[in-house]
């Protein structure tokens, strides 16, 4: 089973690499561009195939170790 | 004063650390990162600087969960004195000792200069040996030291009185120009509520020999060696 984490920062938590992305990209003369907040994203392989279990799993990853949650949100995907 | 310094991978000032506790009269050993257990005794446990597993992740975030933490929290638990310096401040953080986190400088440069702090008080194990208020000239080395926290925490630090030192001009003022990495409320480190877990981003163990350009990092070695005696 395939797993995707999505880890970004809480609102109102400073950003400045996302910020000197946002910069770089403005004078790259790229469009419409507002703002850029900066994440990360993990591909994890489950060995289980029971998804309660891998949901579980993740939480636990997720709260233990992949996000900091005083700074940062993150977001479980469960794939096939 | 048994001082045990934990060595992480990556970790690059456990030596300096260790020489500046001798020099101030305590007995120190190392510890590794996999170990299970703090040596019988030990007083204090000393995270020290470096960038333990290239700071993967978020800096000190792998480190805060190495299988000697749970033996370093629960000496904290008991009353143990703790240290955290730099990346032992990120690691002491990212385990849960210290409330907070500390983010990537504000400018996004890696800084790297002698820095004054002021020493917002000293009636702790850390600080009996230098006067309140005293402008202390350390070195500072990170590229991660912006302190943050939520209001309420930081509300809760600064009523409480857990403001270890604040980043400072050499007269002891707390200014913005002052402020080297955009640390919430020139915070350079803060205690425990039990004023026995210390984190901070300065290096004390670099300013111990007159030899190296200054000896204000001495006192805090000397606090401690001097808090256990007490």
């Amino acid at each position: 089973m395939k797993a995707r984490v999505t880890v970004t920062l809480k609102t109102g938590v400073l950003d400045p690499q996302g910020k000197a992305i946002e910069g770089a990209l403005k004078s790259l003369g790229i469009d419409g561009v507002g703002s850029v907040r900066q994440g990360k994203v993990f591909d994890i392989e489950l060995a289980t195939a029971d998804k309660a279990a891998a949901e579980a799993a993740l939480k636990a990853a997720c709260e233990k170790l992949l996000a900091n949650t005083v700074i940062e949100n993150y977001r479980v995907e469960i794939g096939a | 004063m048994k001082a045990a310094v934990i060595t992480f991978p990556g970790s690059n000032r456990d030596g300096d650390v260790a020489k500046a506790l001798k020099q101030a009269g305590a007995t120190v050993s190392h510890v590794w990162h996999a170990d299970t257990e703090l040596p019988g005794g030990t007083d204090l446990v000393v995270l020290p600087g470096g960038f333990s597993y290239g700071d993967y992740l978020r800096t000190g975030a792998i480190a805060g969960r190495a299988h000697i933490m749970d033996a370093t929290r629960a000496h904290a638990a008991r009353g143990g004195y703790v240290l955290g310096i730099c990346n032992g401040f990120q690691i002491a953080c990212e385990a849960g000792l210290l409330p907070g986190i500390l983010v990537r400088n504000a400018h996004l440069k890696f800084v790297c200069k002698r820095q004054h702090l002021t020493v917002e008080r000293n009636d702790t194990p850390y600080t009996s040996a230098y006067a309140k208020g005293q402008a202390i000239d350390v070195c500072i080395a990170h590229g991660e030291g912006n302190y943050i926290a939520d209001p309420e925490t930081l509300a809760r630090l600064e009523g409480e009185g857990l403001i270890a030192f604040r980043y400072a001009d050499a007269q002891g003022k707390v200014t913005a120009e002052a402020n080297p990495n955009g640390s919430l409320n020139n915070i350079a480190g803060i205690y425990s509520q039990g004023f026995n877990v210390l984190g901070l981003m300065p290096h004390p163990e670099n300013l111990i020999d007159s030899l190296v350009g200054g000896t204000d990092g001495r006192g805090l070695f000397e606090s401690l060696v001097a808090a256990k005696a007490a």
